[in-house]
């Protein structure tokens, strides 16, 4: 399944959103998630899945200002 | 000292975590500002690179309360999401709300703001409003549930200090008892010292210390400055005056 992850094209096998992170390299990292646009919780990942052509966002803690 | 949303801080520097030269200097910076609390903001992660779990292993060990903002944010719907987001991952109810209206001034889009500011002070946030000095948006923010301000000083980045003091003074005196941050636009040391001689409870700023020629001297340079603009404001300083008057007693003087 193709879906875009930070802008990017990724195919991933998992279509639950917390297997498929760990699948897209991120697991046991401090992320917060967004999906197409809404936020997603640590504790709501368990019960997303994706669908073809979702836009997931992925951040982590950076320098701010 | 004020509290902030019920917190005594330790000082009244708060600094950011951007663009230091190196990791170990940023630390060295926090050291010496005796900065009681940290800016952070949430970015892209690529994952390969952790960088995400880098950053924060070092900001963790700092010893400050932190501060994540919703820096680059022109819409609420931007600004709202990137909070929970953050309230996700720092898990505090802090949040610097930044709405950005230009991109040339980074000026708030103070309307975007107030609507956000509603919207996560509802939602249990405890919301840190970078706003400019007008009164009515203040008022309005407050009003929408912020119990801390953080007008500018001037532009972002700018390092222009303090650009309207009357304006900034008018702030101060509307509203005597909320906690206001001076955000934004500090260049130098003595622009922290004069927003703390004109009451404002903390200074938070990043480029003019990451971006200095030595910024762990800097660092220690605010530090002071800080603490002698609050010195000098609650030891009432004198009155200006038009004219000389001699320091000097005239009593006792000899005529020669």
């Amino acid at each position: 399944m193709n879906i875009i992850v930070n802008g990017e094209n990724r195919n991933i096998i998992n279509v639950n959103l917390t297997f498929a992170l760990d699948e897209l390299g991120y697991k046991k990292m401090k992320l917060a998630t967004a999906l197409n646009g809404e936020f997603v919780s640590v504790q709501a990942r368990d019960n997303i899945n994706l669908k073809e052509g979702d836009k997931l966002e992925v951040l982590s803690p950076q320098q701010g200002g | 000292m004020k509290e902030f949303y019920g917190s005594r801080l330790q000082s009244q520097m708060m600094l950011g975590t951007a663009q230091y030269p190196s990791p170990a200097i940023l630390v060295s910076c926090f050291e010496k500002s005796k900065a009681s609390v940290a800016t952070v903001s949430l970015r892209r992660e690529s994952g390969n690179l952790e960088s995400g779990n880098s950053f924060w292993s070092i900001i963790k060990n700092l010893d400050v309360k932190i501060l994540p903002n919703t820096a680059g944010c022109y819409t609420v719907k931007e600004a709202v999401t990137t909070a929970h987001m953050a309230r996700d991952i720092f898990d505090t109810k802090w949040i610097k709300l930044e709405v950005i209206g230009e991109e040339d001034t980074l000026q708030p889009d103070v309307f975007g703001l107030v609507e956000a500011a509603k919207i996560l002070s509802e939602e249990g946030f405890e919301v840190f409003p970078y706003t400019t000095e007008d009164l009515v948006v203040a008022d309005k923010l407050l009003n929408s549930g912020c119990k801390v301000l953080m007008p500018w000083g001037s532009p972002i980045g700018s390092g222009q200090g303090l650009n309207n003091i009357f304006g900034l003074k008018a702030l101060r005196s509307h509203f005597p008892d909320i906690p206001m941050i001076i955000d934004a636009g500090i260049g130098l040391p003595s622009h922290a010292t004069k927003a703390m001689e004109l009451g404002f409870d903390a200074v938070l700023l990043n480029t003019a210390i990451a971006k200095a020629g030595d910024p762990v001297i800097m660092a220690e340079a605010f530090s002071h400055a800080i603490i002698s603009g609050a010195l000098g404001r609650t030891a009432d300083p004198m009155e200006p005056r038009d004219m000389a008057n001699p320091s000097t007693p005239i009593f006792g003087k000899a005529f020669l």
